[in-house]
């Protein structure tokens, strides 16, 4: 157990070593940052001054160095614009981007799991081929177009939500969230049903799937043989049982949903990390784009390392050894 | 899914006729089952013709800047260009003719997801039948390696590598490629390994055959099926992709525009009324896609027996 | 948001009620004004970045010497007056009675403290230093402070426009700190800083006791949204009550809607075309046979005729959708140091096929145009545009554009010996000391690095009378004598055509009915300037 933790922390640093030479580097390739900060009036002089301050006159390399070194003492570097550090700026706008993903979360399974389910126990029915059509448009429509439609409907035309912004937050227990008013919700409602469009359909995949399985199985027929309301063979017995997938499924693309935050939040103009990164990388703001591989890359870990945890709890034929055969 | 290998429809009832069937036969009358999937596919064909055909039936060279006029900008669809041709489906900001647009759109979105398709099977494939057939520390250290790639979001390392690549036909094949890799390496080295334990593989290896002739003969074409249904999903995929990273503006040059720089571009304009710079080219990606996705959803279905009733 | 930390019970109280209540609130918070930006302020510190975000939002708050009026002709503000006193002396004169936020009365020491800090802010990317850089402040009594310079500097009270003066006890405050805000005892501006997340949002609420006087809104929010259909959208949904920067392509939908007002002037940003003035062989241009020719753009001839085979017009009516105005010179007409006699080339495509073919290219030649995405409004289709003018000159022309952090790095140092790489390149100039003599120095002057001229001059034209001339205007410091001398360099750089303007851009600001904005020439949007209808 211990080993397999202690590996899977291995991988991770591997990862943030292999994604911070590619990002350190290609960003170095792509422009120089001094050409995104300065003011277009500024004479030959203050340019030169600007990338001595900043450390931007040195070779790529020498950077690279200076960079190793500050790192190893905690000092993952202060952000080109913002001149704050720049884990400090993604923690800030962490909860935000985590909130967004979570209700994201929650929607795709409050909708995704009875349609699936529906689609799974009559699959011949009219109404699941209809769910299953329309779970692979769900599948196919890009994001961002479908963000703005949005926009377009429930906010311009209809003017039932806003368009944008986070609701006010309050904090509870150190984390911030703007879940706790109806503003809060109103805010959050198409950003995050915009993100939960393709986990949607991935619900209803997985709960079909498994509730096809599920319904040939013998102790499914066992129980209706032996009376058992519907209702509750499907309650008990089948919900059970296409559970743990569904659950490990969502877990890793929980991870996912943070990602994708990236085109939700830029449409939205939702607080998140998403949108922090977007702006780094125009700006070609380095530093922000090299903490934010690595948070997310531990968040990812994290999250990964907990699912298969919570996997083995559940099903305890799961042993914690990663096979390889 | 290593163990939905097994050919087709293995496990069918012997329903046909007498007549002895091969295997691709029975395959294909299990697909042409659903009419769903066959309209898909009929549709993903179309979409293909056009395409191809793009510079014989499109009105313009759109690419050609001195038959693009600025003064054809934001026509409605149906006006009648400088040219004297009619714009069926209106003209974008700058005077191209959205129909010509979108056919030479689909051939840069449609040749970006089957490259990066073609490129990331055949590299996938190549690894994973690497490691099934060399084993020990190889295999373990490319199953880590693919176990890594498939724990980071595409979209995430797609945008950092093109952050860090820059933009282009090129650069955008080179991240999609980097992103979908692993997930045929570790198909392929799974039903590799089904594959490799079979009697006919010992056979063959007893016979003194080479290892290169065992693996192409032998065993690749019997990984085939679960690689035909990665290869389409992804290349959706890879489609959706593209254009969102050129919607963030870090994928394709506006100048040469696929579907997605069309649609990106269009977005500007949705809230003025000019509706079609957007929607039209946004109707044609989600078709390309949805069309791909039902072929590859019914081949799933086909090609795992399991599910088969 | 840490307001909100303190007492999360009482908020979560609040919030359970806030859906009853929300139409009084709605009606309750009418003095409430919510500002869509279009860019993103990288601090709250007003001498940290020296960009257009961060400069708008710092004059709310703190507030310079000198002020700009929304033509950005000059105005006195903390200094009531100055004069210069000889050749190389300026004399300023402080308002009395002045107080920052926190009751600590203004004086020159507080002036003197901000010059001190604000060349030498820490890690700064775009620092202030050339706004201070040989000059000497020195404090003559505490409402009198007077500047000297080694040369003739006419534009000392330009300069001290462009940052404002922070009190004296806030001398050593960190960036850090200015975004925390830790300098409690604040501006002298008519708002306070009450709420900054990063990226997101600034709050300000009035200063109580501003001297100008008091402010009709209670709070004012600043959001950012970069996308800019999303702003709009924002605008359209009630979100916002004013958003900047309006796209071109909604301007005619939002000034039919009855709901919104829309306001917009003249923008001080000039759009044109720098080209190799340089090499002998230009990297971008070919033969007709793809050879290796002689660069045509050493030609005046070859100049002119690509300046006439731009239809001008055409560009601000069917790109810029009647939002821009075509260009002649750097700066539009009326603006300190401009020309009278330049007027936009006129398109005559015919015209400009004879120019071309006197020069020696009846023919013409290959070339790539190469410009920036996302950077000016409808830059690359700008670009596109005059490809096609080009297309039809007989001029066999590519496009190729990239985003703003590649393209400035290649056509700034791109090349062999890091010289600029491209040969035709697409870019903006915005004038923000709001007269010439800043432009014609960065982007036409002699590229001499010592001089600190010519830092912009990405085409490298170099032209000895109109560096004469410039040098002259830039040294006299009579008002009359020196827009004479700079009209004068305009007119001779504009004649050689060392580059080709195309139109300045408008300005455009929408807000909801009820709401006022009053349109800057240098894209501020100041919550000074919005009032109630």
């Amino acid at each position: 157990m211990l080993a397999f933790v202690l590996r899977r922390l291995a991988q991770a640093l591997f990862v943030i070593a292999a994604m911070l030479v590619i990002v350190f580097f290609g960003v170095n390739v792509v422009g120089d940052p001094i050409y995104m900060l300065i003011s277009p009036e500024m004479d030959q002089q203050q340019i030169a001054e600007t990338a001595r301050a900043l450390g931007l006159d040195r070779p790529i390399w020498e950077q690279f160095l200076v960079f190793l070194k500050n790192a190893a003492q905690g000092d993952l570097g202060r952000s080109f614009v913002h001149g704050e550090s720049a884990i400090k700026l993604i923690l800030h706008r962490m909860p935000a981007t985590l909130e967004l993903a979570f209700v994201a979360l929650v929607l795709a399974i409050v909708i995704g799991l009875p349609l699936g389910l529906y689609a799974g126990l009559k699959p011949e029915s009219r109404l699941s081929r209809f769910i299953m059509a329309v779970s692979i448009l769900g599948f196919s429509l890009p994001t961002f177009w479908v963000g703005l439609m949005l926009i377009l409907t429930f906010a311009v035309s209809l003017g039932w939500l806003p368009a944008t912004g986070r609701g006010p937050t309050v904090s509870i227990l150190g984390f911030e969230t703007s879940l706790l008013s109806l503003q809060g919700w109103k805010h959050v409602a198409l950003p995050a049903f915009n993100l939960a469009l393709l986990k949607i359909s991935l619900v209803i995949r997985l709960a079909r799937a498994g509730a096809r399985e599920a319904a040939l199985m013998d102790y499914v027929k066992f129980a209706r043989a032996k009376g058992l309301s519907q209702s509750r063979i499907i309650g008990v017995h089948i919900l059970k049982n296409i559970m743990i997938p569904i659950v490990t499924v969502l877990g890793l693309e929980f991870g996912s949903l943070v990602a994708f935050s990236v085109v939700t939040e830029t449409i939205f103009a939702w607080p998140g990390i998403g949108r922090l990164l977007l702006e780094a990388i125009t700006r070609l703001d380095r530093p922000v784009i090299v903490a934010y591989v690595m948070v997310v890359v531990v968040l990812f870990v994290t999250i990964n390392l907990l699912v298969d945890l919570v996997y083995s709890a559940l099903d305890p034929r799961v042993r914690l050894t990663e096979a390889t055969s | 899914m290593s163990d939905t290998a097994l050919p087709a429809a293995a496990t069918t009832p012997p329903a046909a006729p007498a007549k002895e069937e091969t295997p691709f036969r029975r395959f294909v009358r299990s697909f042409v089952e659903d009419r769903l999937a066959l309209f898909g596919l009929a549709l993903f064909l179309l979409i293909v013709l056009l395409a191809i055909a793009a510079p014989l039936i499109a009105p313009q060279n759109p690419y050609d800047l001195a038959s693009v006029d600025v003064m054809d900008s934001r026509q409605p669809p149906g006006a009648v260009s400088g040219e004297g041709f009619t714009m069926w489906l209106g003209s974008d900001g700058v005077g191209r003719d959205l129909l010509s647009g979108i056919l030479y759109g689909l051939r840069i979105s449609l040749m970006v997801g089957a490259f990066s398709g073609i490129l990331a099977a055949t590299i996938g494939a190549a690894i994973g039948l690497i490691a099934a057939y060399n084993g020990g520390r190889t295999e373990t250290i490319i199953m880590r390696l693919v176990d890594l790639q498939l724990s980071l979001p595409s979209v995430l390392v797609a945008l950092i590598l093109v952050a860090a690549l820059g933009k282009g036909v090129d650069k955008i094949i080179i991240a999609l490629v980097m992103v979908q890799w692993a997930y045929y390496a570790r198909t392929v080295r799974g039903s590799a390994l089904v594959e490799r334990r079979k009697e006919y593989v010992e056979a063959a290896q007893s016979l003194g055959l080479s290892h290169a002739r065992t693996v192409f003969r032998h065993i690749l074409p019997n990984c085939l099926a679960p690689v035909i249904v990665i290869v389409t999903v992804q290349t959706a995929h890879a489609i959706s992709l593209e254009a969102t990273l050129s919607f963030l503006g870090v994928g394709l040059p506006q100048t040469e525009p696929s579907l997605g720089v069309l649609i990106a571009n269009g977005f500007q304009y949705m809230l003025s009324g000019s509706y079609w710079i957007s929607v039209f080219p946004g109707f044609a990606l989600l078709m390309t896609i949805v069309s791909i996705n039902l072929v590859g959803d019914r081949l799933r279905d086909v090609l795992n027996p399991r599910l088969e009733k | 948001m840490k307001t909100f930390s303190t007492n999360g019970l009482k908020a979560l109280k609040l919030a359970i009620l806030a859906a009853p209540v929300m139409t009084i609130a709605g009606l309750a918070s009418a003095q409430e004004l919510k500002i869509g930006l279009s860019a993103e302020l990288s601090a709250m510190d007003p001498h940290y970045h020296n960009v257009s975000p961060n400069n708008m939002l710092a004059r709310h708050i703190y507030e310079p010497l000198v002020g700009q009026d929304e033509k950005q002709t000059l105005k006195p503000l903390l200094a009531e007056s100055w004069k210069a006193i000889d050749d190389t002396t300026w004399e300023f004169k402080l308002r009395q009675g002045v107080k920052f936020h926190d009751g600590t009365p203004f004086t020159a020491d507080d002036v003197i403290a901000t010059m001190q800090r604000a060349p030498n802010v820490p890690k700064s990317p775009s620092s202030f230093s050339a706004y201070v850089r040989g000059k000497e402040f020195t404090k003559v009594d505490d409402f009198t402070v007077r500047v000297k310079t080694a040369a003739p500097a006419p534009l000392v009270p330009t300069d001290l426009s462009t940052f404002g003066i922070i009190p004296a006890k806030c001398k050593d405050t960190t960036t850090e700190d200015f975004n925390l805000g830790k300098c409690t005892t604040g501006g002298t501006g008519a708002y306070k800083q009450a709420e900054y997340v990063a990226g997101d949002r600034v709050v300000l609420t009035p200063n109580e006791n501003y001297w100008g006087g008091k402010e009709p809104w209670s709070k004012v929010t600043f959001r950012m949204i970069t996308s800019a259909p999303t702003r709009v959208a924002a605008l359209l949904a009630g979100d916002l009550d004013v958003i900047e920067n309006v796209p071109t392509s909604d301007v005619a939908r939002l000034k039919g809607d009855a709901k919104l007002n829309v306001a917009s002037t003249v923008s001080n940003r000039v759009i044109y075309f720098h080209m190799d003035h340089f090499r002998e062989v230009s990297p971008f241009i070919k033969g007709k046979d793809g050879s290796e020719i002689k660069n045509p753009l050493l030609n005046l001839k070859v100049r002119q005729a690509l300046s006439m085979a731009i239809n001008r017009p055409g560009i601000v009516d069917r790109i810029m959708e009647k939002e821009a105005i075509p260009a002649g010179q750097l700066l539009p007409d009326g603006f300190f140091g401009t020309s009278k006699k330049l007027k936009p080339v006129a398109f005559d495509l015919n015209g400009a096929k004879k120019l071309l073919a006197e020069a020696g290219y009846p023919n013409g030649f290959k070339m790539k145009l190469h410009g920036p995405t996302n950077r000016y409004l409808n830059d690359t289709k700008i670009i596109e545009a005059v490809a096609q003018m080009f297309s039809r000159l007989g001029i066999e022309t590519e496009v190729e554009t990239l985003p703003s952090a590649n393209f400035f790095t290649r056509a700034s140092q791109g090349g062999q010996g890091n010289v600029p790489e491209f040969s035709f390149i697409l870019v903006g100039w915005g004038a923000g000391t709001g007269e010439s003599s800043d432009s014609l120095k960065a982007l036409l002057a002699t590229f001499d690095p010592a001089k600190g001229m010519g830092a912009t001059n990405r085409g490298r034209y170099s032209n000895k009378t109109f560096d004469a001339k410039l040098v002259e205007a830039l040294r006299t410091v009579d008002d009359a004598k020196r827009d004479a001398a700079l009209a004068e360099a305009m007119e001779i750089s504009m004649n050689d055509v060392g580059l080709i303007p195309t139109h300045y851009q408008l300005n455009t600001w929408a807000s909801r009915k009820g709401v006022k904005v009053q349109a800057r020439t240098d894209e501020y949007t100041l919550a000074t300037g919005i009032r109630k209808e």
